[in-house]
């Protein structure tokens, strides 16, 4: 049998392979070449020989980026900033759609959500636009109040001290509206029962979120907080690239910017792979870790 | 009917909820209205906090620069041609790999899409994937904003997960006995009864190709071809807000200043509008998209 029968069912199937076989040229060749070309961290790079053409190096550009003097900094910041924005950020949906599940009127609710969802199409140029126009420390409406109030010249967006809460709070203006779509998909799927039960019951409101809504989403609540675990040191490139300037470096210069600047703006294409590579790495064992302490835990995970 | 009983704990809770649904409702909206009517105010009123509720001193001097910056055009050309290029591509290729991934009979489809998912969680990279455009002589080319990364695996299981939960598979059996072969079926049956998804799925790319700004900024040099988030950093970020370079000093120097923020506040929303247009028809098929993707693959 063997290859006979997936030669009869090819022939079968050949609408179905040549429906499909676009999709799969392209992420061979988009996605799975460039994993081959991982191996480039572990080679010097030459321009003659192509991506993997060069030298074998072993481990030799992990330790020039271990022992170079940029690494804790670079680490701590892409830790801080990805660590406030899940303690911070990963909540704030949650409550989110917890609150708008309890809206009655049909009509308001569906107002709350058409705005919620809303800053999610801006672009993240526009929002960074937005950020530097209104908190301008000469020009921007918050930044005259600042002043007004006593604050002082203080620049929000230059300034090490104030860089993580502007991205913080930037990002759930953002995405918290997005993010609760699938809380309250979840929420739908509560029997009604339940909540007519507990009304009889004398149960109020609070109660029912407390024991009803919440115990509801904790299952949700744990996948995507594995999921968002395995990103821990995933910080987005383009926010924070463009919110950088000389005065937030020290804190705002994480591995994704630093890679982009080592790699596609001076050419030093097998160290910035060894970087990139070292956090992929990273985010790949918090992954597995948090999905068996929640295999443990829970008995929910992702694998 | 039971009255609904309106005792000390409930009338608290109506409270607290309107509450902060109104902190919620106006945390969003005004800064994007502040904007809108920034955007037609005097620049000085504006920074010094006079502008807070209704325009003043209105004036269209931001708009005027706008509409005859070419670079600004350029750029909207650019990304209208992309997004809808590169929509169509996505869908193109997208939804006939979708169909086929659901269905159980096609003896591939596991591997397929293990091979698939493997990629949303691992890549390689950066550097790999830049250099792989090079050596493809892909960089420097509208091809860039269309052809790479054509398939959203992400979008591709919701829209699988909905064709296998949309389509019966007595429905293919019976067109099949009719003669249907699964081109037939795909572009008469399946696609026809799939205008949630193709709406769902059709924005989220449309959106993704609007707002994209990497591509332009890792992979294209040529200032031609970039499109307009590109644009839109040099003039919002990088401050060169004039297209003759004026804002430098000099008398030029003082009027730049005083308009240049209007013309940032303009291009705000010359820049958004588009798509804050189309959105609010397609939201009642969100809620649906992400439903049907979060059910396991």
């Amino acid at each position: 049998m063997g290859s006979r029968s997936i030669f009869s069912t090819f022939k079968r199937d050949y609408q179905l392979w040549v429906m499909v076989f676009p999709a799969i040229a392209v992420i061979l060749i988009f996605n799975y070449i460039p994993m081959y070309g991982i191996q480039l961290a572990f080679r010097d790079f030459d321009f003659s020989k192509g991506l993997t053409g060069g030298e074998w190096r072993g481990l030799f550009y992990f330790k020039q980026f271990w022992e170079s003097f940029l690494f804790t900094d670079l680490m701590r910041n892409t830790f801080m900033i990805s660590f406030t924005s899940i303690i911070i950020g990963f909540p704030a949906p949650i409550l989110l759609a917890l609150v708008l599940n309890q809206i009655r009127r049909k009509k308001m609710k569906q107002l709350m959500q058409t705005t919620v969802y809303l800053p999610h199409f801006i672009s993240i140029i526009v929002l960074v636009g937005m950020m530097n126009v209104l908190l301008s420390p000469e020009t921007g409406i918050v930044g005259y109040f600042m002043k007004s109030v006593g604050f002082g010249n203080i620049n929000l967006l230059a300034s090490t001290s104030t860089f993580i809460p502007v991205n913080i709070i930037s990002e759930i203006w953002q995405h918290c509206g997005w993010n609760s779509i699938i809380y309250l998909a979840a929420l739908s799927t509560v029997d009604p029962q339940l909540y007519d039960s507990a009304k009889m019951d004398g149960a109020s409101r609070w109660q029912t979120i407390r024991y009803i809504d919440f115990p509801a989403l904790i299952p949700t609540i744990v996948i995507l907080f594995i999921l968002s675990m395995g990103n821990i040191l995933s910080t987005g490139f383009e926010k924070i690239f463009l919110m950088q300037n000389s005065l937030n470096l020290p804190v705002s210069e994480v591995i994704a910017t630093y890679v982009y600047k080592i790699g596609i703006v001076s050419n030093q294409f097998s160290y910035a792979s060894a970087i990139g590579l070292f956090n992929t790495l990273i985010n790949f064992i918090f992954l597995f870790a948090m999905n068996a302490i929640s295999k443990k835990a829970s008995n929910t995970s992702l694998f | 009917m039971i009255r609904e009983r309106l005792n000390g704990s409930e009338i608290l809770f109506r409270v607290v909820l309107s509450v902060l649904c109104a902190i919620i409702f106006l945390s969003i909206i005004y800064p994007l209205y502040f904007i809108v009517i920034a955007s037609i105010s005097d620049s000085t009123l504006v920074s010094t906090g006079k502008v807070l509720f209704m325009p003043k001193n209105i004036s269209f001097f931001g708009y005027n620069q706008i509409f005859q910056d070419d670079r600004i055009w350029n750029g909207y050309r650019n990304t209208v041609f992309y997004t809808l290029a590169g929509t169509f591509v996505n869908l193109l290729i997208t939804l006939p790999a979708a169909y086929v991934l659901s269905r159980r009979e096609f003896r591939a489809r596991r591997l397929i899409m293990v091979v698939f998912v493997i990629t949303m969680f691992f890549n390689g990279g950066l550097i790999p994937t830049y250099l792989l455009m090079k050596d493809l002589h892909l960089t420097n080319t509208m091809w860039m904003f269309i052809l790479p990364f054509c398939v959203n695996v992400f979008y591709l299981i919701i829209a699988r997960t909905f064709f296998e939960s949309s389509l019966p598979s007595e429905l293919y059996e019976a067109a099949a006995i009719d003669g249907c072969s699964h081109f037939g079926f795909f572009v008469r049956i399946a696609l026809p009864l799939s205008k949630a998804l193709i709406s769902v799925i059709g924005l989220y790319y449309l959106v993704g190709h609007w707002n994209d700004f990497f591509t332009g900024l890792i992979y294209i040099r040529d200032n031609k071809l970039q499109p307009l988030q590109i644009v839109l950093r040099d003039i919002l970020l990088s401050n060169q807000v004039f297209q003759n370079g004026a804002g430098t000093g000099g008398a030029a120097g003082g009027y730049a200043q005083k308009y240049a923020d209007q013309i940032k506040y303009g291009v705000i929303i010359v820049s958004t509008l588009p798509i804050l247009v189309i959105y609010p028809f397609l939201q009642k098929y969100f809620e649906k998209g992400v439903l049907i993707g979060s059910v396991k693959g």
